[in-house]
């Protein structure tokens, strides 16, 4: 080691030189992110003009032969699939090097999840703009897609497992360097959501393996649709737990530091993350009340379960509203509740994640009558639903991520955000437009319009459903308008912003703190052997009674 | 230790105010909700057997479609699902009847609501779903199919006349 003094500014490129390739990582996955999201925001606006009988999917015919449902399809994947996991596989290399202040220890790995997991959103993007793969993004089967489609998105999920090794092993050699010192909670939390959504991939790595792929690629006559959109929910229940816990990463870590504050526990959002991990996906056939061949038995048991996870919803409401309420008193706020106006309401990444949190609210609202078993009857695949994870993913998550967005750009392109007002202009036309275009499709559902329905088409809209249809197209134009608010604040900072040094990142502290953490939250094993254990009891007779007494012939249709 | 740190125990209380409730509430909603399925009988589809579809032709009750008397008041109606539409795609009944409808699919996934009523289900091919409900108000109940099954998904509807 050189001994010479070195001048500061040498120094702090020194730091940023550290973490070039998360930096790099993530940024690329950050921008493929928001590509889709632009693109898939897009086909959203179509939708909701076409729910009005504007129908703008004639003139592109050339480019998008299938119509609205090929156009829903995009919706779906790009928005909830292609945005969500690159955005968080960028997110999280960021914040587990950024959190254990070390690079990680595979950086070749770190560029090979990358290109691996863009190799396989290419292969699947052909058969999708080609009108060979309009199944929407949950694919249920018997509806016959190219098999690239399956083959594609089934090497995107192969490629995210790279990341838990690439931490895992940096978790390993962070331990051998700080013997008996707790995991950073940020990266703590990382790796937990990563290790959740592994163990979640169990149900779809076996759809895609042993059913889709070998009867899409002609080697096996049939399938059986119940038993693929079982193992299919066994993800897709976990799957919204690995969208939603990178944003709690950030109103855990980042928020309280955003807003001026302190984090109010450390352990209690520990235990929340360890439950989640654990209940996250036993629960699944709260998505198939409504299937035949499934036990209401095993139904009610998964019920209870579901309800069993808003004990850790409920403690991160607390422990993040607790935070801000410490924010808004240190910041001289006073009162019961007029501590909030003292928050830093002009500051766009702050913003953005509050009124995720708030949609969010109102979210997990709804998501109380999905889950309630026989409730779940008045609502199911209505445009109830849509209005309910508008909120949750296309708030809680996507407002998120754009608000992470702006205090990550320092770091990520070494620019700071070209327009505050914009961002903040951003904000409010997302929240605004979102609860407008919500609380219509929640009022459509209740008065039994279907959703992925070309409604503007459709012979029997009913009389109580057209006063209601303007709504959403006003709240649908302002999520866009939002939108586009948003992706030009980008491209303008990454070509014209202001060039800074970023400093350090820094994560909130902790009121109650790592010394607080008993030794059994910082310990990964039992809880994942409780999850996996929980799991074979929750779905082991279902899914075994559903592949003993399966028909695998049935040939399955593209009607599209 | 805690006690020497007034803003920890503070804290301390705090959570221990705030976990009680969310004890409380999850309790709350699993309590109302099994019991309106077990006092009430609002319940979901169960298992209801298995169909080789392409035996539909020649398995009861789906050899002959349609509304079925099984006792005074009491029906069963037998329905099949294929692209894009329902046979029967509509369904007579007398106000104060107690419905079965049996359903399932000739090919791909479609999805079977009632407006207005209980009867919310999916149908998969290969399986037979099954509801029960009592119409008590005269009028028309739009049945809808809401799951994408094609691209002439939007037109798969259907209604149940209650006279
Ligand atoms: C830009 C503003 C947006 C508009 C105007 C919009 C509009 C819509 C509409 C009208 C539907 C219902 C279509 C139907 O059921 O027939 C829909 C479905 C959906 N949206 Fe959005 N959306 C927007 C943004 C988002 C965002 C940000 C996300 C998530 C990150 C999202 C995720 C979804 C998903 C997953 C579906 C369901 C697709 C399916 O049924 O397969 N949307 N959207
Ligand atoms: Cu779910
Ligand atoms: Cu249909």
């Amino acid at each position: 080691m050189a001994v010479i003094a070195r001048p500061r500014a040498a120094a702090r490129a020194d730091v940023a030189d550290r973490f070039a390739t998360e930096n790099r990582v993530a940024g690329l996955n950050i921008l493929v992110a928001f590509l889709a999201l632009g693109l898939g925001g897009l086909m959203g606006v179509l939708q909701v003009l076409q729910y009005n009988s504007i129908d703008l999917y004639k003139p592109i015919k050339a480019i998008l032969p299938g119509g609205y449902y090929q156009g829903l399809t995009l919706h779906g994947v790009l928005n909830v699939l292609v945005f969500t996991t690159f955005y968080i596989i960028g997110f999280l290399t960021f914040v587990t090097a950024r959190s254990f202040d070390r690079p990680l220890v595979n950086p070749g790995l770190a560029w090979f999840t990358f290109y691996f997991m863009t190799a396989g959103l290419l292969i699947a993007a052909v058969p999708i703009l080609l009108n060979q793969a309009t199944v929407m993004f949950t694919f249920y089967p018997p509806l016959k897609a190219s098999g690239f489609f399956y083959l594609g998105l089934t090497i995107v999920v192969v490629g995210t497992y790279f990341l838990l090794a690439n931490q895992v092993l940096t978790l390993r050699a962070w331990r051998r360097d700080n013997p008996g010192a707790k995991i950073p909670l940020a990266a703590f939390m990382s790796i937990v959501t990563m290790t959740m959504w592994v163990i979640a991939t169990f149900g779809i790595a076996v759809e895609m393996l042993v059913l889709l792929l070998p009867w899409a690629f002609g080697l096996a006559p049939g399938t059986d649709p119940l038993l693929a959109r079982t193992l299919f929910w066994f993800t897709g229940h976990p799957i919204v737990y690995f969208w939603l816990l990178p944003a709690y990463i950030s109103w855990y870590t980042i928020v309280p530091k955003l807003a001026g504050g302190k984090l109010f526990s450390e352990p209690m959002a520990r235990v929340s993350f360890l439950l989640f991990l654990v209940l996250s996906v036993p629960i699944g056939l709260h998505h198939q009340y409504t299937d035949p061949g499934i036990s209401q038995i095993w139904k009610l048991v998964h019920f209870i379960f579901t309800v069993g996870v808003f004990f850790p919803s409920l403690l991160t409401f607390f422990n993040v509203v607790a935070s801000l309420e410490h924010a808004g008193r240190s910041r001289g706020g006073k009162g019961w509740l007029a501590w909030i106006f003292a928050l830093p309401w002009n500051e766009p990444a702050f913003v953005t994640q509050v009124f995720a949190m708030m949609l969010f609210a109102f979210g997990g609202a709804s998501g109380v009558i999905n889950a309630s078993y026989n409730l779940n009857l008045v609502v199911h695949n209505t445009a109830w639903i849509s209005g309910h994870f508008h909120l949750t993913v296309g708030s809680a998550v996507a407002l998120t991520f754009m608000g992470l967005t702006y205090w990550l750009l320092p770091y990520l392109s070494g620019r700071t955000l070209w327009s505050r007002g914009l961002g903040l202009a951003q904000a409010w036309l997302w929240i605004i437009g979102m609860i407008l275009f919500s609380h219509f499709m929640h009022m459509l559902g209740l008065a039994g319009m279907p959703r992925r329905t070309m409604i503007g088409s459709a012979p029997y809209v009913l009389p109580a459903w057209e006063g209601l249809l303007p709504f959403t197209m006003v709240g649908g134009l302002l999520m866009f308008a939002s939108a586009l608010c948003f992706l030009v604040n980008m491209l303008m900072t990454l070509t014209t912003g202001k060039r800074v040094e970023p400093g350090p990142v820094t994560f909130a502290r902790a009121l109650s703190g790592p010394e607080d953490v008993p030794l059994f939250l910082d310990r990964l094993t039992p809880w994942v052997l409780s999850a996996i254990v929980l799991v074979a009891i929750n779905y082991g007779p279902t899914l075994y009674f559903l592949a003993t007494t399966g028909r695998f012939n049935i040939p399955g249709l593209s009607p599209w | 230790m805690i006690l020497k740190n007034p803003e920890k125990f503070m804290g301390y209380l705090f959570e221990v105010a705030w976990i009680l409730p969310s004890i409380a509430i999850p309790v709350a909603v699993i309590t109302a909700v099994v019991l309106t399925a077990f006092a009430v009988g609002l319940r979901v589809p169960d298992v209801a057997g298995r169909i080789e579809p392409k035996a539909i032709a020649v398995t009861e009750p789906f050899d002959e479609p349609g509304l079925r008397e099984l006792a005074p008041g009491k029906y069963q109606a037998a329905m099949i699902a294929q692209v894009f539409l329902f046979t029967p795609n509509e369904i007579e009944v007398p106000a104060g009847s107690e419905v079965t409808f049996m359903l399932t699919s000739r090919d791909v996934i479609h999805g079977f609501k009632i407006v207005g009523t209980s009867v919310n289900m999916m149908v998969v091919p290969g399986q037979i779903s099954k509801l029960t409900v009592r119409f008590d108000r005269p009028g028309e109940y739009l049945i809808v199919c809401h799951e994408y099954c094609g691209s002439g998904h939007h037109v798969m509807s259907g209604k149940v006349i209650v006279r």
